[in-house]
C-alpha cells in the first residue's frame, strides 16, 4: 500500500528557478484544527496526539467534503517536538503502554502516515512519506506531489507535543559534552536554536537602525489580539486576557533581552490541510485557495554566529526565489503572514519581502503605526504563534480563511487575493504563496 | 562554573589540539586568502578543499554586542545564570566571530565595542576552550 519516497525531489530551493511550472494547479480545499492544549496530561486518550490528528484529519475532509475513500496521500511531519528536549528524547516511553492503537508510541507522542490510514481505515492511501520536514517546508512539499501526481487528493498534516516539564530540557541540552555543531556553540551557553540566530542580529538592528528592543511590544501585543480572534488558538480557547504594553515592557527576560512574550507556548495539538488537484477542488465544498508557489532555503552559518548582513542577504534571497516562482512581486501580496516563533526575527522578513512597502531599517516604525486586521496595514493577521501557540499552523490556515473571506473577525478589510505563509528560520525552512484565483 | 566540553572530531581535531596548546588556529584557504571559523571541509567562498590549511592567528578581536542569558535550557551552565555571551569578531577577519562568556566582566556590564584577545579556559582536565577577555 504504501510508497516510501526518500529520494522524491520535490524542493525549490535554488536561486533562479522561474515561476513554478505547476503555478495555480494545486489547491487547499480544506483544513481542520484540534483543540490546543498546553500538555498531554498522559491520561487522557481523547486528548494524545493521535485522537487530535485524527481530529484534525476528520474536519479538514469535512470542511473539503471528501470521504475516507478519496484521500490516496498523506504527508505527515515525522517530527512533532514534544518532552523534554524534542526529538528523539522526547518519546513517552518507557512507560506500560495503553491498548491498541496507543500501544506503542504512535499515536501517543509520534504520528506518522502509515499509523494514520490504518486507523482512520484509509483504504486508498498510495503516497505516505517518511522524511516529511517541518510545516514550513512540509506545505511545499505537498503541493509539489500534487503537482506531479504522487497522490490527487492528499491529507497534510503537522502534529505538535508537549508533555510535562519544561521544554527541551532533556536530550543533549542535559548533557556535558558538545558534538558536531554544537561544539561551536554550548561550550558558551548557546542550545542552539531559533531564539539565538536571531538575537545577535536582532541586536545589531536596533544599533544599526536605531530603536530599542521594546519597540517589537506593538507588534507583540497585536499578535495577541489577532489571536484572541482566533477561536481555534491556544490563547483565545483558554479565555487569556489581552497582553498589554505594560504586561510586555515588565516581563522577565530569557536571553536578555529576549523577553518571555517574545517566546512561543509550546502546546500540544494537531491540524491537518486538504490538498488536491485544482481542478478537483473546484468541485469541492469550499471556494479553493490556489498555491502560486513554493519554496525552500537552507543557508550554511558563514562563521559561528550570523550577523545582520547575513540575516538580510538570506531573507533577501528567499524572498526573490518566492516571488519570482510565484510571478509576483511585494505590492500584490495582500496577506502577509511570517514566522513569529520568537518576535526578534519578523522584522528581517517584513523588510526582505518589502510588504507595504516596509524597507531595511523602517519595520519598528511600522509595527507602531496601524498594523490591526481592521486597518489600512493588517500584517500577520493570523496572529502567529505569538497569538494562538507553538501550532506553526495559525499562519497557513489565516491565509486560506482571509483567501475564502471566512477569517470572522479577523478578516482584513484590504484586498485578500494573495496570501504569503511561512514558518521558517532566516537560514532554512520554506515559503507558500496562495491566491483565491489561479493565476 | 562547568561549561559544556567539546568533543574534537576528525575536522575539528588540529583546532582543539591547537586550543590545547594555547594557540588559535584557523583554517585559511591559500587560494582566496580568507580565513574560515568553524572548519568545514572545504573553503566556502571558492571550494576547494586542497587548498585549505591551518593558520596561527593573533587572537585579538572587538566585541560586537552580547546578550544575557538568564534562562537558557543547557543543564551544566544554569548554575551560571546569569552569564554574558559576548559576539566577538575577529581583528584578521572581521566576517569570522566567536562566542565568549567574558571571564571576568560582571552580567551586563559588557563594555561593546572594547578590545578583547583571546585566552584560554580549562573545561575538563586536558581541555581547554577559546575565551576573550577584555584588554586595556
Ligand atoms: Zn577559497
Amino acid at each position: 500500500m504504501m510508497a516510501t519516497q526518500n529520494q522524491y525531489q520535490w524542493r525549490r530551493d535554488k536561486d533562479g528557478l522561474g515561476v513554478w511550472d505547476h503555478r495555480g494547479k494545486v489547491a487547499v480545499a480544506g483544513y481542520g484544527h484540534s483543540p490546543v492544549d498546553r500538555r498531554w496530561d498522559e491520561r487522557s486518550m481523547d486528548q494524545t496526539l493521535g485522537a487530535y490528528t485524527i481530529l484534525a484529519c476528520k474536519l479538514a475532509m469535512e470542511d473539503a467534503g471528501v470521504t475516507p475513500a478519496q484521500i490516496d496521500g498523506i504527508i505527515c511531519c515525522d517530527s512533532h517536538i514534544a518532552g523534554g528536549s524534542g526529538g528523539t528524547a522526547s518519546n513517552w516511553a518507557p512507560r506500560p503502554y495503553f491498548d491498541p492503537p496507543y500501544d506503542s508510541e504512535l499515536g501517543l507522542t509520534l504520528i506518522n502516515g502509515e499509523w494514520l490510514a490504518k486507523v482512520m481505515e484509509l483504504p486508498n492511501v498510495k503516497f505516505a512519506p517518511t522524511g516529511v520536514p517541518t510545516i514550513g517546508e512540509m506545505m511545499g512539499m505537498a503541493a509539489q506531489a500534487v503537482a506531479d501526481g504522487k497522490c490527487n487528493t492528499c491529507l497534510v498534516i503537522y502534529p505538535t507535543g508537549n508533555l510535562e516539564g519544561r521544554y527541551r530540557r532533556g536530550g543533549e541540552n542535559a548533557e556535558d559534552y558538545a558534538k558536531g555543531a554544537r561544539q561551536w556553540v554550548a561550550p558558551w551557553g548557546n542550545h542552539g536554536g531559533n531564539d539565538f540566530i536571531n538575537i545577535f542580529p536582532h541586536n545589531q538592528y536596533c544599533l544599526k537602525y536605531g530603536g530599542t528592543h521594546d519597540d517589537l511590544a506593538p507588534f507583540v501585543i497585536n499578535q495577541h489580539r489577532n489571536g484572541l480572534l482566533t477561536p481555534w488558538g491556544y490563547n483565545a480557547s483558554h479565555g487569556l486576557e489581552q497582553l498589554t504594553v505594560e504586561d510586555y515592557v515588565t516581563s522577565r527576560y530569557i536571553l536578555n533581552p529576549l523577553r518571555l512574550w517574545d517566546c512561543d507556548r509550546p502546546v500540544n495539538a494537531s491540524a491537518a490541510y486538504l490538498f488536491t488537484t485544482a481542478e478537483r477542488a473546484r468541485d469541492m465544498k469550499q471556494p479553493p485557495v490556489y498555491v502560486l508557489n513554493h519554496s525552500q532555503h537552507n543557508f550554511p552559518n558563514r562563521t559561528t554566529q550570523p550577523d545582520l548582513d547575513e540575516i538580510e542577504d538570506w531573507t533577501d534571497r528567499a524572498a526573490k526565489r518566492m516571488f519570482e516562482g510565484a510571478g509576483l512581486g511585494p505590492a500584490d501580496v495582500d496577506i502577509f503572514n511570517p514566522y513569529d516563533g520568537y518576535a526578534t526575527m519578523t522584522q528581517f522578513y517584513l523588510e526582505a519581502f518589502q510588504w507595504h512597502g516596509v524597507k531595511r531599517g523602517d519595520a519598528f516604525a511600522f509595527y507602531a503605526d496601524d498594523i490591526r486586521v481592521e486597518g489600512p496595514h493588517p500584517f500577520s493577521s493570523s496572529g502567529g504563534n505569538l497569538g494562538n501557540g507553538r501550532t506553526r499552523t495559525a499562519m497557513y490556515t489565516d491565509s486560506i480563511q482571509q483567501l475564502r473571506g471566512a477569517a470572522g473577525p479577523r478578516q482584513v478589510t484590504v484586498r485578500a487575493e494573495t496570501a504569503l505563509a511561512a514558518f521558517v528560520t532566516p537560514s532554512s525552512g520554506g515559503w507558500i504563496m496562495f491566491g483565491k484565483h489561479p493565476s | 562554573m562547568p561549561k559544556i566540553i567539546p568533543v574534537a572530531d576528525e575536522l575539528s581535531k588540529t583546532f582543539w589540539d591547537g586550543v590545547n596548546d594555547k594557540r588559535l588556529i584557523l583554517q585559511h584557504c591559500a587560494a582566496c586568502d580568507r580565513l574560515q571559523y568553524p572548519p568545514k571541509p572545504a573553503c566556502q567562498f571558492c571550494g576547494s578543499g586542497e587548498k585549505l590549511e591551518w593558520k596561527d592567528v593573533e587572537g585579538k578581536g572587538h566585541i560586537s554586542t552580547y546578550i544575557v542569558i538568564e534562562d537558557g535550557r543547557l543543564n551544566r551552565r544554569m548554575p551560571d545564570q546569569p552569564y554574558n555571551l559576548a559576539l566577538i569578531t575577529l581583528d584578521e577577519d572581521t566576517s569570522v566571530n566567536f562566542y565568549s562568556n567574558l571571564p571576568g566582566v560582571p552580567p551586563y556590564e559588557v563594555p561593546v565595542g572594547s578590545a578583547v584577545e583571546v585566552m584560554f579556559e580549562e573545561v575538563a582536565p586536558d581541555q581547554l576552550i577559546h575565551e576573550w577577555k577584555v584588554v586595556g
